[in-house]
């Protein structure tokens, strides 16, 4: 009968109408975030490493540059101490960030890392980051702010230099709303 | 050089079709002669950019073609098969093997254009060792480049004047397309651009170099140039950024390698220069002054030429609080931004003296009558004794 | 049964006819055609000479913003749902359309939303400026405090298409004719069915994308934001998921209209009717895995570039299939040029012409260049203006006389026709050459190399503008003032079941089901 198959296919319809809401929603960032670390799209890398890499590949020399910036109206002075280093693949570096917050009150950062070229991302292993955590600076405090890493040997030929980028966020307010909601 | 050959024989044959006006002019100087001659992608100054005007001129002419034969029959039918003239229709539909027919030619066309398409994406792509890297940082709305390794970093800004934009004054000849600082490159070397962006997504584009890149906050993207030709070559912001999107373009200018050395050379001294500077006492009218073409360059795009801001968006320095209240607080703004605004943190942007001409510009233009001074040797102390 | 229409305005605010649905749909649709209009021409005025003269950057912004979004979700889409709603059950045999009440509803909330739309530009910030692509950060963090209007307005107008097609879907699959089959519906109901699938499927994700900006702005989520580990570039990858099959949305119901055009001047029938039937089905599901073609500067890995590359230029073959079928659909026949047949022609040269500038934006590296210029507003002007805006305007004469009982005068349709033909070419034509050139779009000023063809294009815009009050002049002299009619065959070479009903077309039609051999 014709009221009854109308009702069903609009049914049907509508379920599809909000599945496709909840695809978009739910599962399309989690999906894209798989996705990035799958393939490095958006050069994002991982969390803290804490698997092994083959041996030190001394014939293969790799340029990591590293750049600093700040988001918005982010005062704080933020900068790698050095700008570049050369490693070899598998080998463990370390390098550190000067942060100083010269404003006078106490504020919260979070860096936000990103690589590029693209398919090196996966391949960048950090074993110990500030980025893995908030930085917490009180007024007119300064900090150097370490960051160890290891460039996977298995790291594309292709791929002599590598840049990874910080870009620091004032996230004050979006912590102080959080600590405000829990207490 | 098969696609050079078809492209004669196009011209030869085609004299009528307007594309054949399409000379290979447009050389980025040129172009500024008459806004008539602007007809076609200038074919630029590096590898990638010659790639992507062959690759254009190819997609072109295959679709001149494909034109004429569709355009062609559809024409002739129009003038042959009308039934003013009596002309029966026939009736003839449906027809597998005139659907196969043209399913599958375009199918080959496309096929051949993947070939070079493909070829110059993986030219683009190339991440070999660069001889210099360049980080380029989008603000709303200006440019910021640094010169990695060389501790050179500068803003680059649009110069043109807010009267000539408003039509009170004459319009000069790179209206809208002149900064206050070019980006200057070696050319021959193969330059590396990192770009990111520090509030909303703008995009680098140059023509003539053949790069066009997003500049995302917070995600860093890399691309490349090799200019073969020394020349100044201008390009624009290309992502919707906000109200200053058509006011933040971009100036390259490609030098000799001798040239580049010379000028990173005189850039460090002058950075030097600047820093003595702070150390000096300016007069009230040398303040004033300085401070007005610094004020017109860095802060008339959102807080306005005359100090009034745009209500709802950007507020008024005329009559503020801030202007006319204590310099601390008119310090800590400019130096330090306000956190969850469109108030940046010009502490790293601009020289002390600016920042101090600017201050005092702020607290005495358009009937603010403070009468106080702010000299770079108080915003230094300020910005170390805090 | 043979009640007619309730009077005075009960009739239209408690509407369940479909004609009646339909009109309004059509008449709102033009409303904001002609509003739409309005923020173009401020557009073209404005860029007619370098320099700001008339608006601000800011207020310029609003406009190229506003302009897209009443253009695309108030004047095309709801266009072409009015046309479906007066034709689809007149071409299927149907009664009315299968769910008549909910139809009152998805037209009567659509002015609100615009309401709530238009209402920002009155209030303090403005209206959106963020592009109607309203890319995130530009369009969370940093947008004026109206965007919250903006997306309630956004999640009506989705409401309101979603029911739309719900009810296209649900009436062409249970109200046809008996001896209706599937692969006996004109094509106009055919690419409508297909575009109401795509509907359903695609506007959900635009409610998702507005709804996680609303999250972000007002509840401290981080989906676009990169400092709570959000993508601002995720946001492009699920706006053009909605926003790749919307074009096609727009388009398809447009090949429909020319599909049913052609044949009749050309007095033949459509040459591949039912691999038109394929094509539009296959053009249909490409639309879902080429998104990303919007977003080949954002600085995808080779591999995406490559992949979206090649799927796009893939596009061009189904398309293909679509222009040489209306050509050879015109070959051999009796051709004659009424003023519907005029815009027909004009949507396949223009229509086509756009599409050879989709293919050379397919070309990934190549659109390095174009993306982002004028270029690309030349490309989509052309495929959105004469493609979908010629269609329709080309369907509103062809079946105004069925509708409506009278004759439209032929003289001013081909006045309004070859004015807004030669203003479109003026107007858009030079944006081709701005691009290349490079200028790029959403642009409040330029300079002076540029000067030229913006001159150019602006009179082209005036002139294709001046020829929209033709038309409304033309549709209201018909209404009013036209020769009546009653040949139930307006057109000589007409097929179909709408032409077998009286003119104009009964309140009520098909009560009783016609036999479809």
């Amino acid at each position: 009968m014709p009221i009854n198959a109308t009702q069903k296919i609009t049914l049907k319809l509508v379920v599809v109408a909000i599945g496709m809401f909840v695809f978009a929603v739910f599962l399309m960032p989690p999906l894209y975030d798989v996705f990035c670390e799958l393939t490095g799209i958006g050069g994002k890398t991982k969390g803290q490493f804490e698997g092994t890499t083959a041996a030190v590949d001394v014939e293969r020399e790799i340029k990591i540059q590293f750049v600093a910036t700040n988001n918005g109206a982010m005062p704080w002075e933020f900068s790698p101490l050095q700008y570049q280093v050369r490693v070899h693949p598998g080998e463990k570096t370390a390098v550190e960030f000067y942060a100083k917050n010269p404003t006078s009150r106490d504020m919260v950062a979070q860096a936000i890392p990103n690589i590029t070229p693209n398919n090196a991302a996966e391949f960048f292993h950090k074993t110990e980051c500030f980025c893995f955590d908030k930085q917490v600076l009180k007024a007119g405090e300064e900090a150097n702010m370490g960051l160890v890493f290891i460039v996977d040997p298995e790291l594309p030929a292709s791929v002599t230099t590598i840049t990874l980028s910080y870009t620091l966020f004032d996230v004050t307010e979006a912590t102080e709303a959080a600590v405000a909601t829990t207490n | 050089m098969v696609s050079r050959l078809k492209q004669l024989v196009a011209y030869a044959l085609s004299p009528l079709l307007l594309l054949s006006f399409v000379g290979q002019n447009a050389h980025a100087e040129d172009a500024h002669a008459s806004g008539w001659s602007l007809l076609n992608m200038p074919q630029g100054v590096t590898s990638v950019s010659n790639d992507i005007y062959d690759l254009h001129m190819t997609v072109v002419w295959i679709c001149v073609w494909i034109s004429v034969v569709v355009y062609g029959v559809m024409f002739y039918s129009m003038f042959a098969h009308r039934k003013s003239k009596g002309y029966k229709a026939a009736n003839f539909h449906e027809s597998t093997t005139v659907e196969l027919l043209w399913t599958i030619v375009p199918v080959l066309i496309l096929i051949w254009v993947a070939f070079p398409s493909t070829k110059s994406l993986i030219e683009l792509y190339d991440t070999t060792e660069a001889d210099i890297d360049i980080k380029i940082t989008g603000y709303q709305w200006k440019w910021q480049y640094e010169y990695l390794g060389e501790g050179v970093e500068f803003m680059s800004e649009l110069t043109t004047s807010e009267p000539a934009i408003y039509n009170l004054e004459p319009k000069t000849e790179f209206y809208l397309s002149e900064v206050n600082e070019p980006l200057v490159l070696p050319v021959g070397k193969k330059v590396r651009f990192l770009l990111t962006a520090k509030d909303v997504i703008h995009s680098w584009w140059v023509p003539d170099l053949g790069v066009k890149r997003d500049a995302v906050p917070g995600f860093i993207n890399e691309t490349w140039a090799k200019i073969d030709e020394p020349g100044v070559y201008r390009g624009f912001c290309a992502e919707l950024c906000g109200k200053g999107h058509a006011f933040m373009p971009i100036v390259v200018n490609a030098v000799s390698e001798d040239e580049y050395k010379t000028w990173l050379a005189e850039k460090k001294e002058a950075a030097a220069v600047l820093r003595e500077m702070a150390k000096q006492t300016f007069t009230l009218e040398q303040l004033m002054a300085k401070g007005e073409v610094a004020y017109n360059r860095s802060c008339a795009g959102c807080h306005s030429g005359n100090g009034e801001g745009i209500p709802g968006a950007f507020p008024a320095l005329k009559g503020s609080a801030i202007a006319l209240g204590p310099v601390a607080k008119h310090l800590d703004v400019m130096v330090n931004g306000v956190s969850g605004t469109a108030m940046q943190a010009f502490g790293g942007q601009l020289s002390e003296v600016d920042l101090a001409a600017i201050i005092t510009y702020e607290r005495n233009a358009w009937g603010n009558n403070v009468g106080d001074m702010v000299q770079p040797i108080d915003v230094l102390k300020f910005k170390q004794g805090q | 049964m043979a009640h007619g229409p309730a009077k005075g305005i009960g009739r239209w605010l408690f509407a369940t006819n479909h004609k009646d649905i339909g009109t309004m749909y059509l008449w709102f649709s033009f409303a904001m055609f002609l509003l739409g209009g309005t923020f173009a021409m401020i557009i073209r005025a404005e860029l007619f000479a370098p320099g700001m003269q008339l608006v601000k950057p800011e207020f310029f912004n609003q406009m190229t913003t506003m302009h897209g979004l009443v253009m695309v979700f108030g004047a095309i889409m709801p266009s072409f749902v009015g046309l479906a709603n007066w034709m689809i059950p007149l071409q299927i045999g149907a009664p009315d359309m299968a769910l008549p009440r909910m139809n009152n509803l998805s037209f009567w909330i659509l002015p609100f939303g615009f309401a709530l739309l238009a209402s920002t530009l009155f209030m303090e910030g403005g209206a959106p400026n963020f592009g109607w692509t309203f890319y995130a950060p530009l369009s969370t963090t940093y947008a004026p405090d109206t965007v919250n209007f903006f997306i309630f307005g956004v999640h009506i107008i989705g409401a309101s298409s979603i029911m739309g097609s719900i009810n296209i879907i649900a009436t062409v699959l249970n109200l046809r004719a008996p001896g209706m089959t599937m692969m006996k519906l004109p094509l106009f109901v055919w690419t409508w069915l297909i575009t109401a699938f795509l509907l359903v499927a695609v506007m959900p994700v635009l409610a998702g994308v507005v709804t996680m900006m609303l999250m972000d702005i007002n509840f401290g989520t981080s989906f676009f934001d990169a400092a709570g580990g959000g993508d601002p570039v995720l946001f492009q990858h699920i706006f053009w998921f909605f926003g790749h099959p919307e074009v096609y949305i727009i388009i398809l119901p447009a090949f429909g209209v020319v599909s049913a055009i052609i044949p009749t001047f050309s007095r033949k029938p459509l040459f591949g009717y039912s691999s038109m039937v394929y094509a539009t089905s296959a053009i249909a599901f490409l639309s879902f895995i080429v998104w990303a073609h919007h977003m080949f500067t954002t600085g995808m890995p080779i591999a995406g570039e490559l992949y979206f590359m090649y799927a796009t230029m893939l596009i061009a073959v189904p398309t293909g299939v679509k222009v040489f079928n209306w050509i050879t659909t015109m070959f051999r026949g009796s051709l004659s040029f009424e003023t519907p047949m005029l815009f027909a022609i004009a949507f396949v040269i223009l229509f086509t012409f756009g599409g050879f500038t989709g293919l050379m934006l397919a070309v990934a590296p190549a659109d390095i260049q174009y993306h982002d210029s004028y270029f690309v507003v030349g490309h989509f002007h052309y495929v959105m203006v004469a493609g979908a805006v010629f269609s329709m305007t080309a369907g509103i004469y062809y079946w105004l006389p069925k509708w409506c009982g009278k004759m439209y005068d032929e003289t001013m349709g081909k006045l309004q026709f070859w004015i807004a033909f030669i203003g479109f070419n003026i107007a858009f034509i030079p944006q081709h050459f701005l691009g290349l050139a490079g200028m790029p779009r959403r642009y409040a000023d330029y300079a002076l190399q540029f000067s030229d063809w913006n001159m150019v294009s602006s009179i082209g815009a005036f002139m294709y503008g001046a020829a929209q009050l033709l038309f409304l002049y033309n549709v209201i002299r018909t209404i009013v003032a036209g020769e009546p009619t009653s040949e139930e065959k307006t057109w000589e070479g007409a097929e179909g079941l709408e032409w077998t009903l009286p003119t104009p077309a009964p309140f009520h039609t098909f009560s009783t089901p016609p036999e479809v051999k």
